[in-house]
């Protein structure tokens, strides 16, 4: 039994602690927002946060979040209110859609370290997610406004 | 008067089915059943296949186009919402089942391609609008006792402006079911539009930002298991034996069994079946195949360019005209296979029942694969259910006329017994088949005494995509248009051209893939025009400006991003511009791309890509679409190539088959030009124009010139 806490709530799981984090969160725990897109870490379609830190669920074996905080993309707003969540609908962003939970998983970590980030930190901090629809340039366009959003005092 | 009275009993019958909730995880089969035992609410109006009107005022408006990120889940409700009179913030979409009622009104089949959705519903659509609208109207005129012509409707509101009564659409919902469906509408005048047109916000965008958007991947039914199927390692291999002792005591894995396209392990969910398709030992024979490599494929394209093809263009006589010149500018091109690779890879839900199978899936071409359902199971095609749920990313890969994915999950659930979703790792999505074909381009030209091109002659090798499907009636004197289409068709003003087809056969399967023909022809004709504009001593755009002098839309987008890209100024050193202009799937574009070289890598700095689809219906989404379709072109002219050693595909995943990524991505500029034409495609246009236009300002930049995809300086000449 592998206990950690998923999204502020306490779960626990009877799987194989080999088993990536990424069908834990998909299959026994039905959140089905975090993605799988290649499975070796390349695409980061499957990034979630463990304490904070953006990780490629795909990869990482349960066992490394017991005890830890998991964060998902259910879990950034209920209500779409968080500034990424917001910056993403103002500047209608996804095409497709199947990258953005990973996209804005790694938008939030990003505007965590660097509240103000330039061209070259987006650059930097979101090379690891692949858009096949090709939405790059609102992503950097909605990061920045996500971070103004946040600046002028929203949640 | 029937066709309509058809229309809207079919339309309840299996419409209100699947309006339980594509937003919630877990389906009921039960709840959403084929069947449609179901019968509307009696205050639902639903005057046609398209458009539900709820007493609370919600209107739905039924999608019998994928939402593939190209946005018509966006598009089709504005252009039925405009003639409603929709109050839009109460529009919302919905899948259509599987239902010729929902047939693509060219194509005559349920499907999602060829960049047609939003033109060839723009009728469609509207046409749905008003019919609803009218009823709407009819419904408060007869309250009110007055003639429906003295009634206006505005905001979901109908309006009687002599008396300023006003009765919502929710209000008269039950009212108009009641109401005879008129043989005739008339259709608002473009001016009159208010939504058609404007830059409004996706409807889908919101479950696209929170994670609860329902893809394929993330459908789970009660009882369900997960399949992974372990599939011929080279295409045309046959099953010898399989031991499956190791992999059934696999904790999890329920079942194994064989199904025609391999071996499947049925398992509890994905981990499980991973593992136990690992444990799998499986005897193949490879002989088919085993010869097979690229570079043979290459070296046999090479001699079949040089001999005579089937014609697929003769103007003047070019052969001549290359006989008698004093200088010929002679050249070959090459691109590779290619994957589809949607973020997405490929998956299928399946349950079986003895009188019904129900599909959830995102494809893009429902119809035949509820034919394929029904002849796998034996049931009758209405027995078979089909419910699309988003697509991450189609590209082509989820039309495919062989309905792969589809009739392997049906055969897995048959044989497995249980529900069962069938999902493919991105290892077995790219080496599953059905690539951009490698195609083989030999040209010759020559100039005439002013330096413009006198004679073109251009043979094409490769395989064809329509062959061996049932498109293939449309392969018309041995020419497949797919193969040919924008060489074929090429609008410049030369007067000899030649231009003959090679089609060629080959174990690897093949499909359209985002602007098929044109991926290739356009890149061929694009840099070999650069080509003689070079030997010519011309400045690109000047020259193909002559040569379109009789083409005002191809010459709009042209001079469009030549104005916008500053083409003719100057340059920080080492950049060059390169242009591209290309027409396909009714719309025209083009392309400017600025670019260095630094140590053998191109870097692209900037692109400005323009489009003229006709009348556009939501230019947000055509912004989106073209920067999209640049990046996606520019992926295959920087990065993509799939190759073939002793019959094996040599790439997996993403690491050997790379994705353009954020650090890489130019800053890209995209117009949409206002057009009153004839509405044309939107999704692919803007992908043939990135590698020429690339390829080009690699040319302008360091005199090299690129003959070969994905872009290597080293084979650069």
């Amino acid at each position: 039994m592998i206990s950690f806490r998923v999204n502020g709530k306490p779960v626990k799981v009877d799987v194989d602690p080999a088993m990536p984090l990424l069908w834990v969160l998909r299959e026994n725990l039905q959140l089905t927002g975090t993605k799988y897109g290649c499975g070796m870490a390349q695409c980061g379609a499957c990034t979630v946060h463990i304490d904070g830190q953006a990780v490629r669920s795909c990869v990482a074996p349960v066992s490394r979040a017991a005890g830890r905080e998991v964060t998902t993309i259910e879990g950034i707003s209920p209500d779409l209110t968080s500034p990424l969540q917001r910056a993403w609908i103002e500047l209608d962003v996804p095409q497709c859609g199947y990258c953005q939970s990973g996209q804005i998983m790694s938008a939030a970590v990003l505007l965590r370290e660097k509240p103000h980030p330039t061209d070259e930190d987006i650059d930097q901090a979101m090379t690891g997610n692949i858009c096949r629809c090709g939405t790059y340039p609102r992503i950097r366009r909605a990061i920045h406004r996500a971070a103004e959003l946040a600046a002028g005092g929203a949640k | 008067m029937n066709a309509t009275v058809m229309e809207r009993r079919d339309f309840l019958k299996l419409t209100i089915g699947v309006s339980g909730g594509l937003l919630v995880g877990i389906y009921l089969p039960e709840v959403t059943g084929a069947s449609g035992s179901l019968a509307a609410a009696p205050d639902v109006f639903a005057p046609n296949a398209f458009v539900r009107l709820a007493a609370d005022g919600t209107i739905s408006v039924v999608c019998n186009h994928s939402e593939m990120g190209q946005g018509v889940y966006t598009s089709l409700p504005m252009l039925l919402a405009d003639e409603l009179d929709a109050d839009w913030t109460k529009v919302r979409y919905e899948p259509a089942p599987v239902d010729p009622a929902y047939n693509h009104p060219v194509f005559g089949v349920q499907m999602t391609g060829g960049s047609t959705s939003t033109w060839s519903g723009f009728e469609q659509f509207r046409k749905a609008g008003a019919v609803a609208r009218a009823m709407l109207v009819a419904a408060a005129a007869q309250q009110w006792n007055v003639p429906p012509e003295k009634c206006t409707t505005a905001n979901s509101f109908v309006i009687n402006p002599a008396t300023g009564a006003r009765l919502s659409y929710g209000e008269l919902a039950a009212k108009a079911a009641s109401i005879k469906p008129p043989e005739k509408v008339a259709l608002k005048d473009p001016k009159d539009f208010q939504l058609i047109g404007k830059p409004l916000k996706r409807l889908d965008t919101p479950e696209k930002t929170n994670g609860k958007g329902v893809f394929g991947i993330d459908v789970m039914l009660p009882g369900m298991l997960t399949a992974l199927v372990a599939r011929a390692p080279s295409f045309g291999a046959k099953l010898k034996s399989f031991d499956a002792k190791k992999a059934e005591v696999v904790p999890g894995v329920r079942r194994v069994v064989q199904v025609p396209s391999g071996v499947a392990v049925v398992a509890d969910g994905f981990w499980a079946a991973r593992r136990g398709r690992d444990a799998l030992h499986i005897e193949w024979d490879e002989s088919a195949m085993a010869n097979f490599s690229t570079r043979a494929q290459l070296e046999q394209y090479a001699v079949l360019a040089r001999q005579p093809g089937l014609p697929a263009r003769k103007d003047g006589d070019a052969t001549a005209a290359l006989a008698n010149a004093a200088k010929k500018i002679s050249a070959v091109y090459e691109v590779p296979y290619l994957s589809h690779a949607m973020m997405e890879p490929l998956n299928c839900v399946v349950d079986l029942r003895a009188d019904r199978c129900e599909i959830w899936t995102g494809t893009q071409f429902q119809t035949g694969e509820r034919m394929a359902a029904a002849q796998i199971t034996g049931l009758k095609p209405e027995q078979v259910q089909i419910h699309t749920t988003l697509l991450g990313g189609g590209f082509g890969r989820r039309a495919n006329p062989h309905a792969d994915f589809v009739s392997e999950a049906v055969h897995v659930a048959k044989a497995a017994g249980a529900p069962v979703k069938v999902i493919w790792t991105r290892e077995d999505d790219m080496r599953g088949g059905y690539y951009r074909p490698a195609y083989f381009h030999a040209l010759e030209g020559c100039l005439d005494a002013n330096g413009a091109p006198l004679a073109w002659s251009h043979h094409i090798v490769g395989q064809s995509i329509m062959e061996g499907t049932p498109f293939a009636m449309m392969i018309k004197d041995g020419i497949d248009e797919t193969s040919v289409e924008g060489a074929a068709d090429m609008p410049y003003a030369i007067p000899n051209i030649s231009v003959e087809l090679h089609t060629t056969k080959s174990p690897v399967p093949v499909l359209w893939w985002r602007s098929v023909g044109h991926t290739h022809t356009a890149f061929v004709k694009e840099s070999f025009l650069d080509e003689l504009c070079a030997a010519g001593g011309k400045d690109p755009y000047e020259m193909r400006q002559a040569l379109l002098a009789n083409h005002p839309r191809e010459l709009g987008v042209l001079n469009l991003v030549a104005e916008k890209s500053g083409w003719g100024k100057l340059l920080p050193a080492g950049r060059g511009r390169g242009i591209a202009a290309h027409a396909s799937f009714g719309s025209f574009a083009a392309q400017v791309a600025e670019v260095s070289v630094e140590n053998g890598q191109v870097r692209v700095h900037r692109v400005v890509t323009a489009i003229d689809c006709g009348r556009y219906v939501n230019p947000g989404i055509i912004e989106a679409q073209l920067q999209g379709a640049a990046i996606f072109g520019l992926t295959a002219a920087l990065h993509d190539e799939l190759t073939f050693e002793g019959g094996r595909l040599q790439q997996s995943n993403f690491h050997d088959y790379p994705m353009l990524r954020i650090n890489e991505c130019p800053e890209i500029e995209a117009y949409v030009l206002h057009s009153d034409e004839k509405p044309g495609g939107v999704g692919e246009p803007g992908v043939p124009c990135a590698a020429p236009a690339v390829a080009n300002a690699i040319f302008a930049a360091t005199g090299k010139r690129v003959r070969k995809l994905p872009i290597r300086m080293s084979e650069a000449v």
